[in-house]
């Protein structure tokens, strides 16, 4: 027991001392026992295996900054550092609001589908449909600026560069076109809504 | 029949992390190091 012991400081200071190959040799050694104890604590692989990675993480920090001075009692070291996660893992948990279904109150009155219904993505197909009608009946030099705007995601830095005029131009454009078709939108009472 | 306690199961589950977060931790150390300037300690990963 006291040799395995001192073999651990032993790798401690090796690793401290930069041989990368030490911590390897004390991982594969603890690393059972470690991540069982965490297991026998948590109960789901996934998350233990997380535990067991920060529980690492801490270690190795904590050795390269050289801020480690338990020589020869490296695994209760460990085991403490795992516990400590371990139970910072059950308080985040806690704090995790939880929802019981009951007569009063429905679980699905907090939860919700974003998604469209067939009827609300048939009427969008619609609006979209309504509206690339309306875009092709602007004169050309306001439709290109709404497109590239629009639809293609550009700058007016960049429809200005593109088409050759002044920002100040582009956006002009670009309030002539959206004047224009709410216009044609009022004129002929077209819902665009979804 | 009395039950005997101290039989060991047949089949021992070794339990050990996967050999992916061990590859990680080991490829993590690899590429940290710790830099201590007047008292203040700095942490750099290296790609």
């Amino acid at each position: 027991m006291a040799d395995i012991q001192h073999s651990d400081a032993l790798l401690v200071k090796k690793y401290v001392d930069g041989d990368e190959n030490a911590l390897t040799v004390l991982i594969n050694r603890h690393q059972s026992k470690i991540f069982g104890f965490i297991y026998s604590k948590i109960s789901d692989r996934d998350i233990s295996d997380d535990i067991f990675q920060d529980t690492f993480i801490k270690v190795i920090r904590t050795l390269k900054s050289k801020s480690y001075n338990e020589e020869g009692k490296f695994l209760p070291w460990v085991m403490r550092i795992a516990h400590n996660l371990i139970i910072d893992h059950y308080r985040k948990n806690k704090k995790m609001p939880m929802f019981r279904e009951t007569e009063e109150f429905s679980i699905f009155s907090i939860m919700s589908d974003d998604s469209l219904t067939i009827e609300n993505k048939i009427i969008q197909n619609q609006v979209e449909i309504d509206l690339r009608k309306l875009i092709e009946e602007l004169p050309a030099d306001q439709k290109e600026v709404l497109v590239m705007r629009m639809y293609q995601d550009m700058s007016f830095k960049e429809i200005s560069e593109i088409t050759g005029v002044s920002i100040n131009t582009a956006l002009g454009r670009m309030r002539y076109a959206l004047m224009n078709m709410r216009k044609v939108i009022d004129k002929h009472q077209i819902i665009l809504t979804n | 029949m009395a039950k005997i306690y101290s039989k060991k199961p047949s089949v021992v589950n070794k339990m050990e992390p996967k050999k992916e977060t061990i590859s990680f931790l080991l490829n993590y150390s690899k590429a940290l190091s710790v830099i201590k300037v007047k008292g203040k300690t700095f942490e750099i990963i290296a790609n």
